[in-house]
């Protein structure tokens, strides 16, 4: 391909929202700025920290965690009057391993005051099925199941003295979009309209999110590692993802 | 939108420019390369991956080693698939051909996109037993691979999405449908023999209500009673519903004389066994289709007619096709 046919393909699509975006004069372009989400990992209110520390589920059971990762995606922000932005292409890998994606950037978002925040708790239903992904959605994170096509959208693995599997693992792949075990479950939270998600382009707020490892044994269940030490999808991720639905996430509190 | 589609890429002249055509006797297909534009370069690029056995682990088993033209693209001679470090996998490598029809991949249907579909294999410890970041790191050290994604697809980012895009344009361009039976379909100067045409009428009696024309399949999973209880669970590894048990993707049957061994774990070698087993060998097994009940009566005449008619979907311009030959 020749430089000129680059730099076409390159303009074509500058040309074509240029020439689509005439009617949206309205919106002026400095009437967006960004925020940032912070995910802190605890486990029933102690910090996690993987491999070393011994916990207890619910129904007093030791276990360690060796892994913690999953997914924060298609995350929508409310007004008080309703109105509401789902920020597009809002897909997100947050591991324990990697302090980094704990604290996650919005951008783009429009500016404004938002009283409620949604997002679901693994990745929708279409991105499972579709083509190769990149970013979050890289296979290469070890997130994608290659034989059953769909991401594993809660990862959890470690040890229980109680586990019945081999090294006494624990192995909790949550995933699976096809009814009856569909495992996409979304997380909402209100916010105090006395002190809302101030998006402004001066101030860039950051949302603190409390994230309870342990939510995943107990909400409906109470699960234990004697019985269920191993699920990849099916009827057990369920009762775990319907576990996580309630306790996996609290809003801790908003800088402004 | 004239000014936007995207020209060949710098053709050599008298190269052959990769296309991708629709038989005029095939339905819409389900893959349609919108998020994949289809060049030659990147056909280049998807064909020198599909054949690069250093991207397994022991550098032994590319994709071509178990999916081989001459055998459309199926494993030859290999019940089940034989990865790296001799392992021997649980399933017959079923051929590559006509994917961009297919909603879903593997026996059991539970991949879903022919993009992700390399994805197993790459990874599987018992084929080709690598990671994508070792593929990645390999490719981004290995001239002239840098180049080569870099013509393809205008950037130096060597990522999954890429490699599993460039392989794309290889295997959905596999199309296979001039073999004799197409070209008397679509009038294109070919006639049946007696004993074909003989064949294919029982054909559309007996077997077409499942290997529906013109793929051969209609992409449902059944149990045709190769065994009272099946080893593998089928279908229901992916649906966990017991009424899937022991089900499989109904196969095509296009190249189906060159495919050989049959069936999802390759216990058929040859189609007189296939036959047989319609004409006396179909086990009452829980799944077992409701046209299976009984079998299927087949007199020895009956079989040679099904045999020649089976064999005049062999697409001998596919199979032997150099442009989709190791080069
Ligand atoms: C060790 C042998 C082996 C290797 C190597 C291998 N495959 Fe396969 N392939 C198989 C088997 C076996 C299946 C069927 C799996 C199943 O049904 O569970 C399959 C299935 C497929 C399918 C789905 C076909 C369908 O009709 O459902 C595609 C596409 C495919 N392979 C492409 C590739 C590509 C691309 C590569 C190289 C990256 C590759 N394969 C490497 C054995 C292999
Ligand atoms: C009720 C549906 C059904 C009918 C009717 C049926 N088949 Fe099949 N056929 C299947 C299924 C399902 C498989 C795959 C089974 C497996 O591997 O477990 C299959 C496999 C085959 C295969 C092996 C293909 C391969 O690539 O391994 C051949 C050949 C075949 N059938 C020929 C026929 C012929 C000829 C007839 C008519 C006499 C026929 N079938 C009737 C469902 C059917």
């Amino acid at each position: 391909m020749k430089l000129s046919q680059y730099l076409l393909a390159l303009l074509c699509p500058i040309i074509m929202l240029s020439s689509c975006k005439k009617n949206d004069d309205a919106v002026t372009a400095d009437t967006k700025s960004s925020f940032t989400i912070e995910f802190e990992h605890q486990v029933n209110g102690a910090a996690l920290s993987l491999n070393t520390t011994r916990y207890k589920n619910a129904k007093g059971e030791d276990f360690s965690i060796s892994t913690f990762k999953y997914y924060v995606s298609n995350i929508k922000l409310t007004k008080a009057d309703g109105t509401s932005y789902l920020i597009p292409e809002s897909y997100f890998l947050i591991d324990e391993s990697k302090s980094t994606s704990k604290t996650i950037t919005l951008t783009d978002v429009p500016t404004g005051d938002y009283t409620r925040i949604e997002y679901t708790i693994g990745v929708d239903y279409a991105r499972n099925f579709a083509g190769a992904q990149t970013g979050a959605l890289d296979p290469i994170n070890g997130m994608f199941w290659t034989w059953n096509s769909g991401y594993i959208f809660v990862k959890l693995e470690g040890t229980s003295p109680l586990s019945t599997a081999t090294g006494k693992a624990l192995t909790f792949h949550i995933g699976g979009v096809l009814d009856p075990n569909n495992t996409i479950r979304t997380f909402s939270a209100e916010i105090n309209a006395a002190n809302p998600l101030r998006v402004r382009t001066d101030a860039k707020p950051n949302m603190h999110f409390i994230v309870n490892a342990a939510s995943l044994f107990t909400g409906v269940t109470d699960i234990s590692f004697a019985t269920l030490n191993f699920t990849m999808g099916g009827a057990n991720s369920v009762v775990v993802a319907d576990n996580y639905a309630k306790g996996l996430f609290r809003l801790d509190h908003i800088h402004n | 939108m004239y000014a936007c589609s995207k020209n060949d890429d710098d053709a050599i002249a008298g190269e052959t420019l990769v296309k991708f055509t629709i038989p005029s006797n095939f339905p819409a297909p389900a893959y349609n390369f919108e998020d994949n534009i289809l060049t030659n370069a990147g056909f280049t690029l998807g064909k020198k991956l599909f054949y690069d056995a250093r991207l397994s682990a022991d550098k032994s088993v590319s994709c071509g080693s178990c999916h081989q033209q001459f055998a459309a693209f199926a494993n030859l001679d290999h019940k089940v698939s034989h990865g790296v470090n001799n392992c021997q996998g649980k399933r017959n490598a079923p051929p590559l051909f006509n994917l961009v029809w297919q909603k879903a991949f593997f026996w059991d249907g539970g991949v879903k996109n022919i993009e992700t579909s390399p994805l197993n294999a790459i990874t599987d410890t018992c084929e080709m037993g690598t990671d994508i970041a070792t593929i990645i790191a390999f490719l981004k050290n290995t001239a002239p691979y840098p180049e080569l994604f870099r013509k393809a697809f205008g950037t130096a980012e060597i990522n999954s999405q890429l490699l599993l895009k460039s392989i794309t344009q290889f295997t959905a361009v596999l199309v296979s449908g001039n073999s004799k039976y197409d070209k008397v379909i679509r009038n294109e100067g070919a006639a049946f023999t007696a004993t074909e045409l003989a064949g294919y009428n029982l054909f559309k009696e007996k077997c077409s209500s499942c290997h529906t024309e013109p793929l051969f399949t209609d992409f449902s999973y059944r149990s045709n009673g190769l065994d009272l209880v099946s080893n593998d669970e089928g279908r229901a590894n992916i649906t966990g519903l017991s009424a899937d048990l022991g089900t499989f993707r109904v196969p095509t049957l296009r190249n189906i004389e060159y495919t050989f061994p049959y069936m999802h774990d390759g216990r058929f070698y040859s189609l007189d066994e296939v036959l047989e087993h319609y004409n006396s060998g179909v086990k009452q097994a829980k799944n077992l289709d409701e046209k299976l009940k009984g079998g299927i009566a087949l007199s020895a005449a009956e079989k040679e007619q099904i045999k020649a008619f089976l064999k005049t979907l062999t697409d001998n311009e596919f199979i032997k096709n150099t442009f989709y030959s190791e080069s």
